[in-house]
């Protein structure tokens, strides 16, 4: 089981898809890789953008399947975040 | 909208061609305040006292990579004194708009923006404008739009990237940032305009209580023109209407009801039928 804390690296508003790509390729695909379980922890994050969830977690819903979603536990989401993740989730799902 | 396409133009263009004649308009405090004269490189000769330069508005600001976003975003939403929820969707907008500027309008001089309270409708008007290979270009990587206006159709049609043909995007790109920006101005029942080549396509307010997002933005209650003058570039052009703006979360969980409808309804347009003889 692996923790990540989001707040560290974006800050409030998680927006630089630049900084998601890089979770994604160096600790979230590793991770997976190892089968380990996930936990990203939004704490303190105020809000995100459709583009920031897209390209933290697309690319892993696409590579693995939606069965990803059962390694991924998505922590102290405030409404606005939740929302955006549902929306991305959703998405990528409808667009299989 | 307009100042930040005159702002971008600004920078394109050798000072030395640029003349600006005595201001006489009432408004010419407001453009210092701006700081459009800045772009200009012209000296206004427009003296300020320090109440003036409050207000609530984003100047004129020129965003070039993603480091000089992050900044922007983190300081933007004070300077409009706003209340959460609506700082929310400002901060939410201009921030896929301007990334959508950095990562596919190919322009060396970045993003131009800039907003503005205005009291009597009790609303929030933001303009991000570019001097980059405009819509048609980008899209055409992945498609064939015949005109601009097809390429502003696509473009906001969620799905559609220029990146790739590939559904659901790439590992970077949804292909969704531009319908779910106008999917929030039609569920706030705000204005929203983006103008491209010759193009331009006008999202009007929404008219009675019903909200139906639709893939195709020419069945939304819109305007559009397709034999304007060209801007090379992209400007996107949003009214918040501070009076009709929900909660963001509840707008978020509409938006993915509608948003889920939509895709849906594309995938069935694709759909083979039978053939019966």
């Amino acid at each position: 089981m692996i923790h990540i804390k989001l707040f560290k690296q974006v800050g409030v508003f998680a927006e630089n898809k630049d900084i998601a790509a890089d979770i994604r390729l160096n600790k979230l695909l590793p991770a997976l890789e190892k089968n380990q379980d996930i936990i990203l922890d939004f704490e303190k994050i105020e809000g995100a953008t459709q583009s920031f969830i897209h390209a933290l977690i697309s690319d892993l819903m696409r590579k693995y399947g939606n069965e990803v979603l059962d390694k991924i536990q998505f922590k102290s989401c405030n409404a606005t975040v939740k929302g955006i993740i549902s929306i991305v989730v959703d998405y990528m799902q409808e667009s299989d | 909208m307009v100042l930040t396409m005159i702002a971008a133009l600004g920078i394109k263009t050798n000072p030395s061609n640029i003349e600006c004649e005595k201001l006489e308009a009432r408004s010419k405090h407001y453009l210092e305040r701006m700081r459009l004269f800045d772009f200009l490189h012209v000296t206004s000769g427009i003296t300020m006292k320090k109440h003036e330069l409050a207000g609530r508005s984003v100047p004129l600001t020129q965003i070039k990579n993603s480091t000089e976003l992050t900044e922007f975003i983190t300081e933007v939403t004070p300077l409009l004194h706003l209340e959460p929820k609506h700082a929310e969707p400002i901060r939410y907008i201009m921030s896929e708009l301007i990334r959508n500027v950095l990562e596919h309008s190919m322009s060396k001089h970045g993003a131009i923006v800039s907003a503005q309270y205005y009291k009597k409708s009790n609303t929030i008007r933001i303009g991000i404008a570019d001097t980059g290979i405009g819509i048609w270009k980008s899209i055409n990587q992945s498609y064939n739009p015949k005109t601009d206006l097809e390429a502003i159709r696509l473009a906001l049609t969620p799905g559609i990237t220029g990146t790739t043909r590939q559904e659901g995007g790439t590992d970077r790109n949804a292909g969704a940032g531009l319908f779910f920006i106008k999917s929030i101005a039609s569920v706030n029942s705000d204005f929203f305009v983006i103008y491209s080549g010759k193009a331009m396509y006008k999202l009007l307010k929404r008219k009675g209580k019903k909200i139906k997002l639709h893939v195709d933005p020419f069945e939304d209650r819109h305007s559009k023109k397709g034999d304007l003058p060209s801007w090379e570039g992209t400007v996107v052009g949003i009214d918040l209407s501070l009076d009709t703006t929900q909660e963001f979360s509840l707008l978020l969980k509409l938006l993915n009801e509608t948003l889920n409808e939509a895709i849906k309804e594309r995938k069935k347009a694709r759909y083979k039928k039978p053939q019966f003889t």
